[in-house]
């Protein structure tokens, strides 16, 4: 039933051989087959671009007023790619390998490798766009280096990669609208997806504007919505980021795997209070040049540069000498919250841990920028301000930023961090050519699960979204759609579109008709605290399923006691929230499921029941080595399938960052 | 893109604003410079045979032509130009503006100051300008005693309070206009900016407080 | 930093939709934080609204930490507020105090209708880019990405023309109306580097010649843009794309 379709051979030769191998669809009839893209961060308008280049007729769809505007562009610190720019012993098989072991051991092997593979082709292919990376001043591109790795292979431009990609996407995808072959939908939500005959063939999706539903025709749909970080109500996620066309697609028989791997992130500013929307990261890129520590002493009260050097307890260089704070993202996140929660919390909330710059912006920066204006001996002022200088060019986004949100000036005080939900490794469940367990139906992006196993390495998904979209998808729904040649476009009068047009009409028109007395805010706020605390940073059996039966609970409430005011057919945001509270409260469910059925450790997957003696993550690779695959059996029922996961090149070993 | 497209752009309408605007200022200088000639101090002498060369020259009204048809795009693009962009705001304006806020206010009264100018313009013409030209016939005739008539008409603190006026809000256009005309014609960078700035005020102090102290002269007969 | 409760009395534009007609409905809000960001303070007065049965004040926003440029609030008198180099989402509310009045209206330009209430249309500024704000390379490039050196400081400019939101702040304070910073700051993106070298003349001449088309004004140089720029994206980028707007016109060869 599940079947990856990896192809045979040798790792590094399978995507060649594929590539190789695939069907081919000409290109006068390319210009007949329609795809339907939803989404346009940069899995999406990077795929939307390049199907439009091939010849596709393509149809482009985004909630938001812009393409422009997908949340690719809050990624801040830079993308991954195997270049070994920097000599220092990077290549192809490392890259894979570090993103192996950084998802530990919980992803699949040909995916990961075809990654680390075309992740030089994204860095050849975003510098002929025109994207500004940072360069030397030979005129070469610079790189940075990102947790979990020990060598330089980030690219960046400043803290703002992701914007500067993705406008580079958009840009390529704008240049195929301007052609005729990109058709753009803005403002326009999927709320289903038309199956006829057991291939996807089209959506459902509401024009937000008039608040009309439209059909869609396609005879493939792509699917690159993101993650669903947002079931937590508070994370870094942009206010509109939602599950709901993945969940929509999971509902029509597409399998949903690993549900329950989502990464908390360990540098956001934290909480202030109860008004709080949304979350801000802090980009791991400050982990560089960012030394972490808490006060040794219980309840500190002196302000953090009172306390001398050695009241201070870097945790993380102490627990993690050969990392430091470099180690990946769990790693540093469940540190901070032990830490925390054995009382050395920092601020009013003491839900926090220092990030600190002085140390380096003094003795790497101000050092090296002192020396090369020839500067002998200075003091520490004069490093402290030829310091400032470097990291405000490197960071200065970040830190104004940090000061408009908090208040506080970070070039003076150290900012105050704690993690927070950042991605979503699970998605839906697709095979090697990403096409989800839906004929015809493909998910790219954050959205699928496929690359990152339980943990997501720092500037990997800038290059999974690029990847997929960029260098994966042309070739493999080209093999899809070469058997679809002969298939007229279905009229979209066809009884399937019919039946799932009803079928949301229906839904619409319950919500709107409950008019109880809370409102869609307060239901999500209360599924965020359920799945924050329950399904959060660490899970035990107990927490878990009290949680389900309270999602449940809340999930009855929310369908007879919900008010979503205003109209219909009009602009009416309330509604569209309403829509994806309402999915976030199934999909909460089975996250929970997920994270229940999983008694191990495994990367952002934390069971309390299995950590070693030193509370580090502790897998069990004889229970537990599968991908958890869901299949929706109707009636919030499920199934679970397990696909496992077959290591031939790797050694699995317990990640070991010390 | 051709000639009619390229200069009827919203940047190729501007291109025209800053050429004939650099004419207008290159002008102002010429004017400038001559009328300087009463401070010669020689009752008119040398400021008369200056009149005489730009009135009774042939090349000299050609260019008069050419001045003419500057001041007449200038002002007829101006106008236009208000008028569009006034339209773009649509239908409602703000309950509260940016104001100084974001600009200074002479930028954005270059259309009120350019009309307050005209007119003055006008006033100007019909002292001096059109007397001289009737009394010659409109070609190579016999010319008035300009410097007579300037003590005349500047006898008059209407007259010198108005021509005060009119260089104040000559002061404010081109207080914007200067360094505005080379920012549209792309000459404005982080280097020259400064260069641009300085000079344009330089000229401004140097032009204005020159047309301002020839009515101030007459009146309180400093000239005689 | 020091925290404070306030009340404030809001007054926001309200209208249905592109069609009716609005008008300034008066709000107060109470114990409002200066913690809060000002759309959390928006938060808070729609729950309220709809405790109370009322219709909540739409307006645009997403990512809220300042870079997707969807937030579009024009705050007493001045887009995004009052905090220099700001978006909505990043304005807080320690830039008020007590018993202030705070008028809000939506961005307000013929090229920008409203949708509703504070929500404006701005798809014109994707049908700019699509006129030619891009570099034609389709996928599958093969240069390597160090073959093409950028000298730095041309690559810092490029960037920092590059870092526009496009949220249409430069619109809403230009007395014109105008979109030059907009465009500007992708005519410098791509003029500024040598992959743009190729597309520089055209782009220039048919990006402006799409701006005109979609109702924008002409730019009269004064300064309001750059003032009231979240990204702080320098009017210099106006008198460099004036100047690939001569040069490309003047060398056309029709």
């Amino acid at each position: 039933m599940l079947d990856a379709k990896i192809p045979a051979g040798k790792l590094e030769e399978k995507w060649n051989n594929y590539k190789g191998h695939c069907k081919l669809v000409n290109p006068a009839n390319k210009r007949k087959l329609e795809i339907i893209v939803v989404g346009t961060g940069l899995a999406g308008a990077s795929a939307a671009a390049t199907l439009g280049e091939l010849g596709y007729k393509v149809k482009a769809f985004c909630f938001q007023d812009s393409a422009r505007r997908a949340h690719s562009i809050a990624a801040q610190g830079g993308i991954n790619a195997a270049k070994n720019y920097q000599n220092d012993g990077d290549s192809v098989f490392r890259l894979f390998y570090d993103t192996i072991k950084g998802g530990d051991y919980r992803a699949r092997e040909a995916n990961v490798h075809r990654l680390a593979e075309v992740s030089v082709n994204i860095i050849d292919q975003c510098v002929a766009q025109g994207v500004p990376f940072a360069r030397e001043y030979g005129g070469l591109l610079n790189n940075r280096s990102f947790g979990g790795t020990q060598v330089k292979r980030t690219f960046y431009a400043a803290g703002q990669t992701g914007q500067q990609l993705l406008i580079g996407a958009y840009q390529a995808m704008e240049r195929q609208v301007a052609l005729g072959n990109v058709e753009m939908f803005s403002r326009h939500e999927m709320l289903d997806v038309v199956v006829i005959d057991g291939k996807a063939r089209g959506i459902i999706a509401r024009d937000l504007v008039s608040g009309k539903l439209e059909r869609y025709f396609g005879h493939a749909v792509v699917l690159c919505t993101g993650g669903y970080g947002n079931v937590f109500y508070l994370s870094t996620n942009a206010m509109g980021s939602n599950a709901t066309a993945v969940w929509k697609a999971h509902k029509k028989g597409a399998f949903f795997g690993n549900p329950c791997m989502t990464q908390i992130h360990p540098t956001c500013i934290p909480v202030s209070g109860d008004h709080q929307s949304k979350l801000t990261l802090m980009s791991e890129s400050l982990r560089n040049d960012g030394r972490i520590w808490v006060p040794k002493k219980k309840e500190e009260t002196r302000r953090a540069n009172d306390i001398p050097e050695e009241e201070r307890d870097y945790y993380l260089e102490r627990r993690y000498p050969a990392f430091g704070n470099l180690v990946p993202r769990d790693v540093a996140s469940r540190a901070a919250k032990e830490r925390c929660d054995a009382g050395y919390g920092v601020g009013t909330t003491k839900q926090a841990v220092y990030l600190d710059f002085k140390y380096n912006l003094i003795n790497k920066y101000g050092r090296t920028e002192a020396s090369k204006q020839g500067i002998h001996n200075p003091d520490q002022e004069t490093l402290i301000r030829l310091g400032k200088e470097v990291v405000k060019e490197e960071y200065g986004n970040l830190f104004d930023m940090y000061e408009k949100i908090t208040g506080e000036n970070p070039y003076e005080v150290p900012m105050r961090i704690y993690p927070a939900v950042h991605y979503t490794m699970g998605g839906l469940w697709v095979d090697y050519e990403l096409m989800t367990s839906v004929k015809g139906l493909y998910c790219l992006g954050e959205a699928n699960f496929s690359d990152h196993g339980a943990n997501r390495l720092g500037a990997s998904a800038l290059m999974q979204g690029l990847a997929d979209g960029y260098f994966v998808i042309p070739y493999t729904i080209g093999n899809y759609l070469a058997d679809e040649i002969a298939v007229k476009p279905i009229p979209t009068t066809h009884e399937a579109f019919e039946a799932a047009e009803a079928h949301v009409s229906e839904r619409i028109n319950t919500l709107m008709n409950i008019q109880g007395t809370e409102s869609v805010e307060s239901f999500h706020k209360r599924l965020g605290k359920i799945m924050w605390e329950k399904c959060g940073m660490a899970r035990n059996e107990k927490g878990l399923k009290e949680a389900i039966v309270e999602i449940r609970a809340l999930r009855e409430e929310f369908w007879k006691n919900v008010r979503v005011p205003g109209e219909i057919n009009e602009m009416n945001p309330e509604l569209d929230k309403a829509n994806r509270v309402a999915d976030f409260l199934e999909l909460g469910e089975l996250m929970c499921m997920d994270a229940l059925d999983r008694r191990e450790s495994c990367g952002g997957h934390f069971r309390e029941e299995s950590q070693t003696e030193e509370g580090e993550a502790l897998r069990h690779d004889d229970e537990f080595m599968y991908v958890s695959v869901w299949n929706y059996k109707g009636d919030e029922s499920w199934e679970m399938l397990k696909e496992p996961l077959n290591y031939e090149v790797i050694q699995p070993t317990q990640r070991n960052y010390k | 893109m051709n000639w009619s497209h390229f200069f009827t752009s919203s940047v190729g309408k501007k291109i025209i604003m800053a050429c004939s605007g650099l004419f207008l200022i290159a002008f102002l200088l010429v004017h400038a410079g001559l009328n300087a000639c009463i401070w010669a101090f020689d009752g008119g002498e040398m400021f008369n045979k200056a009149g005489h060369f730009m009135g009774s020259t042939v090349v000299m009204r050609i260019l008069e032509i050419g001045l003419f048809v500057f001041f007449i795009i200038h002002i007829v693009q101006g106008v236009v130009m208000e008028l569009q962009n006034r339209s773009k705001r649509g239908s409602k304006g703000y309950a509260v503006a940016l104001g100084n806020r974001g600009s200074k206010w002479y930028s954005r009264s270059m259309a009120i100051l350019g009309l307050l100018i005209l007119l003055f313009l006008i006033v100007h013409l019909g002292h001096f300008w059109i007397p001289n030209r009737s009394n010659q016939g409109w070609l190579l005739g016999e010319e008035i005693n300009l410097f007579e008539k300037m003590k005349e008409v500047f006898s008059n603190p209407v007259w010198v309070i108005l021509y005060t006026v009119g260089v104040i809000a000559l002061f404010y256009h081109l207080s914007h206009g200067f360094q505005s005309a080379f920012r549209t014609l792309g000459l404005t960078n982080h280097k020259y900016i400064n260069i641009i700035q300085t000079v344009g005020l330089v000229y401004n102090v140097v032009i204005c407080l020159a047309f301002i102290m020839m009515p101030i002269s007459f009146y309180f007969g400093w000239v005689q | 930093m020091e925290h404070y409760n306030m009340n404030l009395t809001l007054k926001v534009w309200k209208q249905k939709n592109s069609q009716s007609a609005g008008r300034f409905e008066t709000y107060q809000v109470k114990d409002v934080s200066s913690e809060m960001s000002f759309l959390e303070m928006f938060d808070v007065l729609n729950e309220q609204l709809i405790h109370e049965g009322k219709e909540p004040i739409a307006f645009d926003h997403d990512c809220r930490e300042g870079i997707c440029g969807t937030c579009s609030m024009y705050i007493n008198g001045r887009p995004h507020g009052p905090w220099h180099g700001t978006t909505t989402c990043q304005l807080h509310m320690r830039a008020f105090k007590d018993g202030d009045t705070i008028v809000v209206e939506p961005w307000r330009a013929k090229a920008f209708p409203v949708i509703k209430d504070l929500m404006v249309d701005r798809s014109a500024f994707d049908r700019i880019i699509q006129a030619g704000g891009y570099i034609s390379v389709n996928t599958g490039v093969t240069i390597d990405g160090n073959a093409i050196p950028v000298n730095r400081d041309n690559a810092e400019k490029s960037f920092a023309a590059a870092a526009c939101i496009g949220c249409g702040a430069c619109v809403a304070a230009c007395k014109n109306s105008s979109a030059m910073l907009f465009l500007s700051a992708k005519v410098s993106h791509l003029a500024l580097l040598p992959q743009g070298e190729i597309e520089r003349k055209k782009r220039a001449l048919d990006m402006v010649a799409q701006m005109d088309k979609e109702g924008f004004g002409s730019c009269t140089n004064t300064g309001a843009c750059e003032a009231v720029c979240p990204k702080e994206i320098e009017i210099t980028n106006i008198a460099r794309l004036n100047r690939e707007y001569l040069s490309a016109g003047l060398s056309a060869d029709k």
